[in-house]
């Protein structure tokens, strides 16, 4: 997309830019409120048993979508300070063994099944939130830390040297060049740990931790696919949500000219 | 700024308020990388006299740019002292250091995410200067460099060309008015026409502000127009000869440094030389006329392009003052040979 934009005039590269955006920024939650009201007109019309009004019913919807969320971020956010900082020291580390040490790490944690990892840790360990935390964590590292190592790689052999020839001490140069540079890709990477948490989070509800993939499963043991389907809706609902809001966010603190 | 208080800031407090140049001697300078047969730089010893810009000239992988490292600390000498007004760099803090080393790239690397005027403030704002001392600071190089500030100053790297961005980088590297400066190719990327004005310009400002310059190019007519003086450079650094351009060209110390001149020597050293050089015959009436502020190559294109036998010299009022001919200025070339270079330096400036 870049290299598009490089070889338009930069207004009508702006121009094309400031459509893009806001085809972006609006898109989504029409789609994603389009889609819900679809959802519960259609369950509006059904006519819901005693098991299904147990679950199709705002307050147990709204505490599963609690969980669901609460797992997400706090996952998210465990990556967030655990995989860059990690991607950091990865990056700067002359030495290529722990390089490929902590990128064999994610690729261990990504490769893994999510549902193994839940049910194994939940077998060694204990069921609940926090082993359900673990897994997503584990799931989530890699393309943090990969973003912030290839974001960090990739700025300017040129840039660096100049920052470095003015007399910036290594971290002025990670703090006030590298980073801000390699931003873009770290929130790109943040973006795909959180949408890829929103989808394992479901998981969860194997080990007793809650979240929408109580619904699903449910739903599905249970045969009563109205709440199969609520489940499912709501889930990719969030999960377009998040990309959206992650999106957004990239926009507003990407550094000025770029 | 945690880093500033060590034990020489004494030192550098006296260099900055010296923003003319000050001496800079290299002293037998080995670099040696670890598991090469034989070193980058070896034995190199060099003085530099205080606003001098010397030339760096030779082929790349010769060890140049790292010679010229060595000098703000980004590759660390193996053996050997190098000396800034006197003082051993090795002796002082590498970032300090580098602070007070004006350094611009081929590639130039203005930081894509700053603005300009936040670029050319890197350095001052490292130094802790005051808001105000720097916005003038800023405002007062983007002129230098012909960049109106209030065009320029709030744009980002990517939105100016790149005769402009090469610009912007010599200004950042003035920021904090280095005493030294160090220049690794800094017109290389730029076209041919830029590169020429950028060359005019770069010297209308040395003039002006007169650094010691160090200046690293593998292009030999670049290295004539602007150094004072140049140093021709083989494999491992070594110096084939060290010399005004004038006495290069017209002395070349071997094969290696008459390779390197190429061809045309005659004609390079002509540019180098004004109209008063040679002895000028009787005005003659009519015939195409050449001030006497141009070279003698400007002359000698001027009878070629003419055909005249003799052209008409004028004074900068327009007055004929004399005339110049085919055998004058040869006459110039023959008898200047290494004799004429004993005249005084400055008139050596193309």
């Amino acid at each position: 997309m870049t290299a598009t934009v490089a070889l338009l005039s930069p207004r009508k590269a702006r121009a094309r830019e400031r459509t893009q955006r806001i085809l972006r920024l609006v898109t989504a939650p029409v789609i994603v409120v389009l889609a819900v009201a679809l959802l519960f007109w259609w369950l509006s019309t059904l006519q819901l048993d005693s098991i299904e009004q147990r679950t199709l019913n705002p307050t147990y919807i709204e505490a599963r979508i609690k969980e669901h969320l609460l797992l997400t971020f706090v996952a998210s956010l465990l990556v967030a300070v655990l995989a860059i900082p990690a991607g950091i020291l990865a990056y700067r580390t002359r030495s290529r063994w722990v390089r490929s040490f902590f990128l064999a790490l994610g690729n261990i944690g990504q490769a893994t099944p999510a549902v193994g990892v839940v049910i194994l840790l939940a077998i060694v360990w204990q069921t609940g939130f926090a082993t359900a935390l673990v897994a997503l964590v584990a799931y989530s590292f890699l393309p943090v830390l990969r973003n912030t190592m290839v974001g960090l790689e990739q700025v300017g052999d040129d840039v660096k040297e100049a920052a470095r020839g003015m007399g910036m001490t290594p971290n002025q140069v990670l703090r006030r060049i590298e980073l801000p540079l390699a931003s873009p890709t770290i929130l790109a990477g943040l973006r795909t740990a959180l949408v890829f948490a929103v989808g394992t989070a479901t998981v969860a509800t194997f080990i007793n931790a809650g979240g929408l993939g109580d619904m699903i499963v449910n739903g599905l043991k249970l045969q009563r696919y109205p709440v199969l389907f609520t489940g499912a809706v709501l889930v990719a609902a969030i999960a377009v949500l998040i990309d959206w809001l992650a999106g957004v966010v990239e926009d507003l603190v990407r550094p000025k000219g770029l | 700024m945690s880093d500033t208080t060590h034990t020489n800031t004494g030192f550098f407090r006296a260099i900055s308020a010296q923003s003319a140049g000050v001496a800079l001697e290299l002293d037998h300078v080995t670099k040696q990388y670890p598991g090469q047969p034989a070193p980058a730089v070896e034995d190199f010893s060099m003085s530099i006299r205080p606003g001098e810009l010397v030339m760096f000239v030779g082929p790349s992988g010769c060890g140049k740019t790292t010679t010229m490292k060595m000098v703000n600390r980004l590759i660390e000498p193996t053996s050997g002292s190098i000396r800034i007004d006197g003082k051993d760099v090795l002796s002082l803090d590498p970032n300090e250091l580098r602070r007070h080393v004006g350094y611009v790239i081929q590639q130039i690397g203005l930081f894509p995410h700053r603005t300009i005027a936040e670029n050319i403030a890197t350095v001052p704002k490292m130094l802790g200067w005051k808001k105000d001392r720097i916005a003038d600071r800023v405002d007062e190089l983007l002129r230098t460099v012909q960049l109106d500030p209030s065009i320029f100053a709030n744009r980002y790297p990517r939105q100016l060309s790149g005769g402009q961005q090469q610009r912007a980088g010599v200004a950042r590297a003035l920021a904090a008015d280095p005493p030294v400066m160090l220049m690794d190719e800094p017109f290389g990327a730029t076209d041919p026409i830029t590169r020429e004005r950028l060359q005019a310009e770069f010297l209308r400002l040395q003039a002006e502000i007169g650094k010691t310059i160090i200046f690293v190019t593998h292009d030999f007519d670049e290295a004539i127009r602007m150094g004072d003086r140049i140093a021709v450079l083989s494999e491992r650094s070594h110096i084939e000869q060290f010399d005004t351009p004038a006495r290069i060209l017209a002395s070349p110390a071997n094969d290696y440094v008459t390779s390197f001149i190429g061809q045309g020597a005659a004609i390079k050293r002509l540019a180098l030389m004004p109209i008063s050089d040679a002895a000028l015959g009787p005005a003659v009436s009519g015939g195409p006329r050449i001030p006497v502020t141009g070279s003698l190559r400007d002359a000698l294109d001027l009878i070629v392009l003419s055909g005249a036998e003799r052209i008409t010299v004028t004074d900068p009022d327009g007055k004929a003052m004399g005339s110049i001919d085919h055998a004058a200025i040869s006459h110039v070339l023959g008898t200047s040979a290494p004799a004429s270079a004993s005249g005084p330096e400055s008139a050596v400036a193309p």
